[in-house]
């Protein structure tokens, strides 16, 4: 069975609900159940919360070293500089989410314009 | 849109069987929908922006492989996760059977279990039910996770499901409707606009994220997911996130232990 395989209106539905949705949410509910168990324990908690932010620290690593689309095309010493001078913007400058993003585009920008 | 209030009526109905007063009640329902409002409100923040550009791009990355308009808004909605997104988009395309495809979706998604796990004790209130939980850990992905993390200290425990309740869906359903929009309209921006856009959403994770930690773990825990990460990449690419995250779990539990330990003794 593909996303091909029946011609009804129906089907690319129920291919995304079985596809994509299921094995999405069941990860969702999986981590109610074990987030429901480590309330009192604050070890657990600590941990928990760890292995989380560390997993986000990689996804945020995935899109700067990683990208997909047009940013690949992209030096990665150009997209590594850019966020290193984001960051630094964000924690000498009074740590504004928004500081840094400038920060950080306008040195993408002007490596994208003059490379 | 009457979902949303109707949610909201039935946990202070589930809290009305405790506390008998009626106006005591109202009282509560007002306060809850007042959260749920502010929840409603964070669709204009900075974040949301940056979430909703990172899906400018992915709408035509749907029109460009096939996937209908009303296809690819569904999935926004009913996914509600954009690297599955692109995952079964991809296997699409390639021609995967139901059950490759779903696999593949399933090991990208996997990520979502420890960050869900990390959330629920924050989100949840003394009274809160399961079953209210199991119906917004739907809501639950990256954006949404690390604006939670950051707000939700602001905000009275009691009040933090309807205020998610409102970001939540709020976010879902306005991304569903922006991925619909600018395929409808076919939007097209030249390649560096997309480049220039892709590269807000790293960086609004890497600011909030440092800026939402609590005590120096999450900065241990930042610090050597984003060092570990291109090590991992390159040994298991298939599993490069979830390694990630558990290689970076168990520097930062050394790190708290040794911590601990310095401070015992000092």
């Amino acid at each position: 069975m593909t996303w091909h395989s029946l011609t009804d209106w129906w089907w690319p539905y129920l291919f995304i609900l079985l596809a994509g949705w299921l094995p999405t949410d069941i990860w969702r509910y999986l981590g109610v159940l074990i987030g429901g168990r480590v309330r009192e324990d604050l070890e657990a908690l600590i941990a928990v919360r760890a292995v989380a932010t560390a997993l986000v620290a990689g996804v945020i690593a995935q899109l700067i070293l990683y990208p997909s689309g047009s940013l690949a095309e992209s030096s990665v010493f150009l997209r590594i500089g850019a966020a290193a001078v984001g960051f630094v913007a964000y924690l000498r400058l009074g740590r504004h989410v928004i500081v840094s993003v400038i920060a950080a585009e306008i040195v993408l920008i002007a490596g994208l314009l003059f490379s | 849109m009457l979902a949303p209030p109707l949610r909201v009526i039935d946990d202070g109905m589930a809290d009305s069987a405790l506390s008998p007063p009626q106006d005591q009640d109202d009282d509560d329902l007002k306060t809850r929908f007042s959260w749920f409002l502010s929840g409603v409100s964070g669709i204009i923040s900075v974040p949301a922006f940056i979430l909703m550009t990172a899906h400018v791009g992915f709408a035509g990355f749907a029109s460009e492989n096939g996937v209908s308009l009303l296809q690819a808004s569904f999935m926004v909605a009913t996914i509600w996760a954009l690297p599955a997104n692109i995952v079964l988009i991809g296997a699409i395309s390639g021609g995967y059977s139901l059950v490759g495809a779903a696999i593949a979706v399933a090991l990208s998604s996997i990520r979502l279990m420890p960050m869900v796990a990390a959330f629920i004790p924050e989100l949840r209130g003394p009274k809160t039910r399961k079953i209210t939980l199991l119906l917004l850990c739907h809501f639950i992905a990256v954006t949404a996770w690390v604006m939670g993390m950051e707000r939700f200290q602001h905000i009275p425990r009691n009040m933090r499901t309807s205020y998610f309740a409102g970001l939540g869906m709020t976010l879902t359903l306005t991304n569903s409707l922006v991925v619909a929009l600018v395929y409808f309209l076919s939007t097209d921006f030249p390649p560096i606009v997309f480049a220039a856009l892709f590269f807000l959403t790293p960086m609004y994770f890497l600011t909030s994220l440092w800026g939402s930690a609590r005590d120096r773990s999450i900065h241990v825990a930042m610090v050597s997911g984003l060092l570990l990460f291109p090590l991992i990449h390159h040994l298991a690419p298939a599993y490069d996130l979830l390694l990630t995250g558990f290689a970076g779990g168990i520097v930062t539990m050394a790190y708290v232990r040794w911590a601990k330990a310095r401070g015992q003794a000092a």
